[in-house]
């Protein structure tokens, strides 16, 4: 890359975390404070498990009517968001450079590395081999909540699909899996981005940059930064 | 009031729904009434329900909004002739599990033998039935699952006349977009005509075979294979059909009026 592309302004040049990714990145973050916490609120009204209800403060919406309002609120943000995600990622080749391929010798060697507290996060435009599997993971369980979703909303309309998953009470079931699993990532997710505070830093500001905007974030190859480059 | 918050020592099996209903209801009818805003301070409100009133007034009028556009498009992905999924006898649970905004021991029977069923609004014939002369018309037999919206389901197996027949029969207008039902427990429910017209809506009188009893809505009531539990009217005393949209008992609470599933 040449100095004259690093010193250009911020237009011009492609950062990690390009504008609309981080925009989308945190309606995703409000969306799913909102459809956990109202769909909480739902369980609550009958719940799965005889030893798990979820405390008044932890739920949105006094009455389960409102957790519904919200959660059918929150499916619109969600579901939007989500689908222009998905446009986006394949459209612009962000995941096909980010999350592949993933090789079983790099997961294995990742997390040998993690054991040994030997992980690198200097660079922060190279996912490995967990991140790319738990990020592409925890896509896979978005479009599933939202098809178990749509089951559970419509299970006469859309009987054909709900078939598919089994009763009501086996699809509501997955839903609520698929929210765990969802919980569990938000849980490493947070915390990681906490220990690596530049990574939560990124996704506010753009991040390292990582080539020309004109010549398209997918042809380029991820230039690690030199650390006072990185750092906004 | 029995508020639900997690405890140890709550009981392993779900408290009695009923109760639930009941207190949701009060307070909500209350707030709506503005009685306790009227009559206490904020402050004293706030303590008294520990409810947040903001989600009261305009949060709600959000939402609310945003449910209504819901309702449109849940309208708008409706197949009018696609049937819900149907099941065996064997499936079919006895007796049916009792749902309504109080509790089983506080249902007021209908007497049968005095009661008829009536009739407003976009109708020609408005003649009341018997209970003796609905017990004529040909009899169609659901065995459909029951989607509470708390969570809950089973299976039952109701019969009755099919709705769209009873309707073309007493000359209702079919183009009118919503049914009433005015229920003997001032409990009040519309549906709109398309689901009214849909091929698995009767007027249920029995249940696996047998009169439906009273906690269940004998003599008569709506049971329909495309909305959920709480849209199925019990003891129905009239029809009216009509192009005016009124709230319901539930919408009135904040529950989704279309509800179809």
């Amino acid at each position: 890359m040449s100095p004259a592309a690093v010193k250009s302004t911020s237009r011009n040049v492609a950062r990690l975390h390009p504008l609309p990714l981080r925009v989308m990145h945190w309606m995703n973050t409000a969306a799913i404070f909102i459809m956990i916490g109202s769909g909480w609120r739902i369980y609550n009204d009958d719940v799965i498990f005889g030893w798990l209800y979820f405390p008044d403060f932890l739920v949105i919406g006094k009455w389960a009517q409102y957790g519904l309002q919200w959660h059918f609120f929150g499916m619109w943000i969600f579901v939007l968001n989500g689908l222009a995600y998905l446009t986006y990622g394949i459209v612009t080749g962000r995941f096909q450079q980010k999350l592949f391929p993933i090789s079983l010798r790099e997961i294995l060697a990742t997390v040998g590395d993690a054991l040994h507290f030997r992980l690198s996060h200097e660079d922060l435009t190279v996912y490995n081999a967990v991140q790319k599997i738990l990020y592409l993971g925890v896509i896979l369980v978005g479009i599933l909540i939202v098809i178990t979703g749509l089951c559970l909303w419509k299970p006469v309309q859309f009987s054909e699909l709900s078939g598919l998953f089994g009763n009501f009470q086996t699809i509501r079931l997955i839903h609520f899996l698929c929210m765990s699993a969802i919980a569990a990532f938000v849980l490493v997710h947070v915390t990681l981005a906490m220990l690596v505070p530049q990574s939560l830093l990124a996704m506010l500001t753009g991040g390292p940059i990582v080539g020309d905007a004109l010549a398209g974030e997918a042809r380029e190859p991820p230039v690690a930064e030199p650390a006072a480059e990185t750092t906004p | 009031m029995r508020a639900r918050t997690p405890s140890i020592f709550r009981p392993q099996k779900p408290i009695d729904r009923g109760a639930i209903r009941e207190s949701r209801a009060l307070v909500n009818e209350f707030n709506r009434r503005k009685l306790l805003r009227g009559a206490l301070t904020l402050g004293a409100l706030t303590l008294l329900t520990g409810c947040d009133v903001s989600e009261e007034n305009s949060v709600q009028k959000a939402l609310r909004a945003v449910s209504s556009w819901n309702d449109a498009v849940q309208a708008a992905i409706f197949r009018s002739d696609h049937l819900a999924p149907t099941f065996s006898p064997s499936q079919v649970v006895k007796p049916p599990r009792f749902n309504a905004y109080y509790d089983i021991d506080d249902v007021k029977p209908v007497d049968g033998a005095t009661w008829k069923l009536e009739f407003a609004g976009l109708i020609k014939d408005k003649r009341p039935w018997t209970a003796q002369q609905i017990y004529q018309l040909p009899e169609q037999e659901l065995i459909i699952r029951h989607i509470c919206v708390e969570g809950w389901d089973y299976i039952g197996q109701w019969s009755g006349p099919n709705l769209r027949a009873f309707l073309t029969r007493i000359g209702a207008d079919l183009t009118a977009k919503y049914v009433y039902f005015i229920c003997n427990d001032d409990f009040t429910e519309s549906i709109d005509m398309a689901s009214a017209l849909h091929p698995q809506t009767i007027l249920a009188t029995k249940y696996a075979g047998q009169f439906i009893t009273d906690p269940f809505g004998y003599p008569l009531r709506l049971r329909t294979a495309v909305k959920l539990g709480y849209k199925n009217a019990k003891w129905i005393k009239a029809i009216e059909v009509t192009n005016t949209f009124r709230p319901t008992f539930w919408s009135k609470q904040g529950e989704d009026w279309y509800a179809g599933i």
